[in-house]
């Protein structure tokens, strides 16, 4: 056989390949197209695919009864601040788990995972009396700090299992030259450590910008981000088809072009120890 | 090796970290735990009383209990068999030449920057919806009779739309680990004459075994807390078809604003998945030597 | 590094500060057609008072219901005006939970709301709600098809005439389902639904004892009638159709009836939105003789929680949006048939709105024949219609509704649904304290 790939072959997978793709980006191209429909066209059957007639009526009716910025720029303000702080507390931590590992890191790595786990209904009503007395219900703060500290465990983790990549000899290397334990952070360890740290950043953001169980019970009205913006289209009267697809692709645009273009970096650091 | 003033500073460093975890679970744990022997109704204050086990004996006596925890079971499992094999095939495929991978990948990794709580919309509605929904359009298309996804088949349903969010993230991960796959191996093999098949038994899937392992842990995490898509679409039901634990603490404590027997529940559940959590670090442990 | 860190510390600190406007007031809604409405035409509130700032939490009523009774019981204070409904109002109102709303204005005109619905929203007294609408329920039939069939509809139906129109009418091959029912699990839907039909086949949910009274015959006929009636005249799908989800299907010509919220009518009249709208036909929600019609009674109103900092302002806009200015504005910019109903004796006296609503006058004899300190042919020691005012009740109700759509959904008959509900509802009565 010849190792190069022959053209029949290759035309074979790329047909295969671009259907599968398809298949699996289908729901959401069809929520996009929908929400330039009228609302009758969006249940016809058979559906129509492209030949109805676009309208944008739908996003100045979901606009008009709540302000999309709004939810938006709490949406952003949310998901970064929480993931910067997030970093903030967990480069330090993974970088000595990573590089000065003692008996037990493994276990509190393991432990901090764990915590992860317990399912956040249990803990709603001590947290929703807590935040009411400290008076951070409905407060950006407030779902800041939660939003940090569900993803810490995840933040911690992945930045472990990217910095454990980086050999231990140039941090040697970079002693021996008599760098400082500052230094050696700021100027070896740190470069390194980029695309790990964006790739942790760019998940992050994306899990905290669909969290949907504490945002919606911790919010109301000011801090309310895009989950609660949602909430509202779970099954208004009638037909609602055509607005629940302008306001599903409202809500979830942003954190998806973000996603697209910065897939490369996404996927960079995203190993999660996955490979040797 | 590491010094003592290294050790000190890392212990530092890690400081904050745990510290902040530990509070954010001890502090509202104790609090629960505390709730947990009590009678609290929310809607009747004033009414609260120590009850001892009482909350628990409901809790665990409930019919619904071992229902959810079936549920959980299988949601979990479920997704994970699905998008760790489907996973494996589009990792596969994707790993292979062809025109416009770019975009493919795309187009596959789209599900994940999904919220839950639009994708159970818009598969609810959309999709598998009897009447307007696209399936049942589909169906009518065909001569058949529309199926009724969430009152016929609704915990498959449910991990369906679980697994589609999931898959791109098994498929991303499968795909690193198999293109760090040193390509001279696999000639080699090929040349002694080993198949397709016999190639992916005995090079591929070892070599991916770590990286499903991974697979594992993380998306297990995540989907002992499923919820939002429950919520949205089955509302736990048809009956307790498709409530999981995490659904069933919720009903108590949220449906019912009994906080004693939610956190009789949340206690319940918390131990349920430190004992999934122990499972799973001896596999990892196993697997993963970190 | 230093200065870099520092500043980042800076620019998240002033992203989150979060800014408080003294005369802001949040209200917690449900998205209903009505409420969106209201919240559309509140620039004529904010434009006369220009010193409010209205805020708005639109939720699906689950979810609603859920977020307000957590802040309420727990003094969480996030909200300053709350959508509730008539179950909620004598619980909240009787525990000092609401602030007393008898004095919203001299021209608010109090004695102009409907008797039956402001009995239920006031406790010793006092008026803890302004009712935003009302509601009863009633059959909505389709008359085109009524007429093809050779069928006519009397203005009080019984259950056996319904029964036997429904299976005459469907039509599967051309997706005509004779009646649509309410499935989907919870008190507030499936439940509403199958607890006012009960009443009609002399059930109730409890006897004088606070037993359940699952094992009784009248509600195995309830149940026994509804799914048979469902299997073979019902849309698929039914155990996860809410009121949403019948609409639909009634707007897009796929039921012949429909038994559900008065409400409704304004919806399924509205030529913009239904493609039935000039063949709808209107009758009282049906009976068995016995005395109880199987309509229930329900209002979404509007309150103001006790621990709320800005009571007046709130106050200031409950006025507005429960007056009859502003039912008058509603009729103004979106014609009569579109005011919220079924709350003023003025609306019904109207004669503008008695000829742009053909359901007025069937609304108000609904309205008028609910009884909810009476609800059932045998005593019961609860009020409530299609529920029992007790705090366990959302959750009973909720864990019945599940098994009842069970039952429709197929995974069960109808005698291990009612033994089922019997066995839960036992339990919980007797973790409550009221079995002993």
């Amino acid at each position: 056989m010849a190792r190069a790939v022959s053209t029949r072959r290759k035309l074979v997978v790329t047909v295969v390949a671009w259907t599968v793709g398809l298949l699996i980006f289908f729901p959401i191209l069809w929520t996009a197209l929908t929400s330039f429909k009228t609302e009758a066209e969006a249940i016809a059957s058979p559906p129509s695919f492209l030949a109805f007639d676009w309208t944008l009526a739908n996003y100045a009716e979901v606009q008009s009864r709540s302000d999309y910025f709004r939810h938006f720029l709490n949406s952003v303000i949310i998901s970064v601040g929480s993931t910067l702080i997030g970093l903030l507390v967990a480069v330090p931590a993974a970088w000595s788990m990573a590089f000065v590992p003692g008996r037990r890191t493994k276990d509190v790595l393991m432990w901090m995972l764990s915590t992860k786990m317990l399912p956040p209904v249990g803990v709603l009503i001590p947290i929703y009396l807590l935040f009411r007395d400290a008076g951070l219900l409905d407060s950006r703060i407030g779902l800041v700090i939660v939003l940090t500290l569900i993803n810490l465990p995840i933040i911690v983790w992945m930045l472990f299992t990217y910095f454990r990549e980086i050999p231990a000899e140039i941090l040697e290397a970079a002693r021996m030259d008599g760098a400082d334990f500052k230094s050696e952070i700021l100027h070896v360890l740190l470069p390194m450590a980029v695309p790990g740290i964006a790739s942790t950043l760019l998940l992050n953001v994306i899990l905290a910008w669909n969290e949907a169980f504490w945002t919606l019970n911790l919010s109301a009205s000011q801090s309310a981000p895009l989950t609660a913006f949602i909430a509202g289209y779970s099954s208004p009267e009638g037909l609602f088809y055509a607005k629940l697809s302008a306001a599903s692709t409202m809500a979830v645009a942003p954190i998806l072009i973000l996603g697209w273009f910065s897939q490369k970096q996404l996927v960079r650091g995203l190993t999660f120890g996955a490979v040797k | 090796m590491a010094t003592a003033h290294s050790r000190a500073a890392a212990r530092l460093t890690m400081a904050p970290a745990v510290v902040l975890l530990l509070g954010w679970m001890l502090i509202p744990l104790s609090m629960t735990l505390y709730f947990s022997f009590q009678r609290y109704n929310l809607l009747m204050p004033g009414d609260e009383a120590w009850i001892g086990f009482l909350n628990y004996e409901y809790f665990l006596t409930d019919p619904a209990f071992f229902a959810a925890l079936w549920n959980t079971l299988l949601l979990v499992g479920g997704v994970l068999v699905i998008t760790i094999a489907g996973g494996t095939a589009l990792a596969l495929l994707l790993d292979q030449p062809f025109w416009g991978r770019g975009v493919v990948r795309l187009l596959v990794i789209a599900p994940f920057f999904v919220m839950p709580t639009v994708s159970a919309l818009v598969w609810k509605n959309m999709f598998m919806n009897p009447v307007n929904g696209l399936f049942a359009s589909l169906a009518k298309g065909l001569g058949l009779p529309p199926v009724d996804f969430l009152a016929q088949i609704p915990l498959a349903s449910i991990i369906v739309i679980v697994a589609w969010q999931w898959l791109p993230f098994a498929t991303l991960i499968l795909l690193t680990a198999l293109q760090s796959l040193d390509s001279e191996r696999l000639e080699a093999a090929e040349m002694d004459g080993a198949g397709p098949l016999d190639r992916f038994i005995h090079i591929i899937l070892p070599h991916l075994a770590r990286a499903m392992t991974v697979v594992t842990l993380i998306q297990t995490i995540f989907l002992l807390s499923v919820f939002a898509e429950i919520l949205v679409t089955t509302n736990g039901g048809p009956g307790t078809a498709t409530t999981n634990i995490t659904f069933l603490v919720y009903a108590q404590s949220l449906l019912q604003f009994d906080v004693g027997g939610g956190s009789a529940g949340g206690i319940v559940a918390v131990i349920l998945a430190n004992l999934v959590a122990i499972f799973l670090m001896r596999m990892i442990g196993r697997n993963l030597d970190i | 590094m230093r200065s870099a860190l520092s500043l980042t510390g800076a620019a998240v600190a002033a992203l989150l500060g979060t800014s408080v406007h003294a005369e802001t007031i949040s209200i917690a809604t449900v998205n209903n057609g009505d409420m969106i409405r209201m919240q559309k035409l509140a620039g004529h509130f904010t434009a006369a008072h220009p010193d409010i700032t209205l805020n708005w939490v639109t939720l699906e009523e689950n979810v609603l219901r859920q977020r307000v009774t957590t802040d309420i019981a727990t003094k969480g204070g996030q909200y300053d005006v709350m959508t509730i409904g008539t179950y909620e109002v004598p619980i909240w109102g009787a525990k000092k939970w609401l602030l007393s709303l008898d004095k919203l204005g001299p021209t608010y005109d109090a004695d102009d709301l409907l008797p039956s619905i402001r009995s239920g929203l006031t406790i010793d007294g006092t008026l803890y709600a302004a009712p935003f609408y009302g509601e009863s329920s009633m059959v909505m039939y389709r008359k085109d098809l009524f007429e093809k069939a050779g069928l006519t509809m009397p203005e009080a139906p019984s259950w056996s005439f319904i029964a036997d129109a429904a299976r005459k009418i469907t039509d599967k091959s051309k997706e005509i389902y004779g009646i649509c029912l309410r499935g989907k699990a919870g008190w507030g839907e499936n439940m509403a639904f199958l607890s006012a039909m009960a009443n009609s086949y002399g059930a109730r949910w409890f006897d004088m004892g606070w037993k359940p009274q699952f094992n009784t015959d009248p509600w195995k006929q309830t149940i026994t009638t509804y799914l048979g009636l469902m299997k073979d005249a019902g849309p698929p799908g039914a155990s996860s159709n809410g009121f949403n989800e019948n609409l639909a299907l009634f707007q897009t010509g796929k039921c012949g009836m429909w038994i559900d919220a008065t409400v409704a009518a304004s919806f399924v009249t509205n030529p913009a939105e239904s493609k039935v709208a000039d063949k709808v036909g209107f009758a009282l929600a049906p009976d068995n003789g016995l005395g109880k019609r199987s309509n229930w009674l329900w209002a979404w109103t509007l309150a103001v929680p006790a621990g709320s900092k800005k009571a007046e302002a709130a106050k200031t806009f409950i006025a507005w949006a429960t007056s009859k200015e502003y039912i008058a504005l509603v009729a103004k910019e979106e014609g009569w048939a579109n005011v919220p109903p079924g709350t003023r004796s003025s609306l019904y006296a109207n004669p503008q709105y008695q000829q742009a609503a053909p359901f007025a006058q069937m609304t108000l004899k609904s309205i008028q024949a609910a009884d909810p300190k009476h609800p059932t042919v045998e005593e019961v020691p609860y009020t409530g219609v299609q529920y029992a005012a007790i705090p366990e009740f959302q959750g009973i109700g909720t864990a019945v509704g599940q098994v009842f759509s069970a039952a429709l959904a197929g995974q069960m008959t109808a005698e291990q649904a009612l033994q089922s509900a019997q066995a839960l509802t036992t339990r919980e009565m007797t973790k409550a304290g009221y079995i002993k």
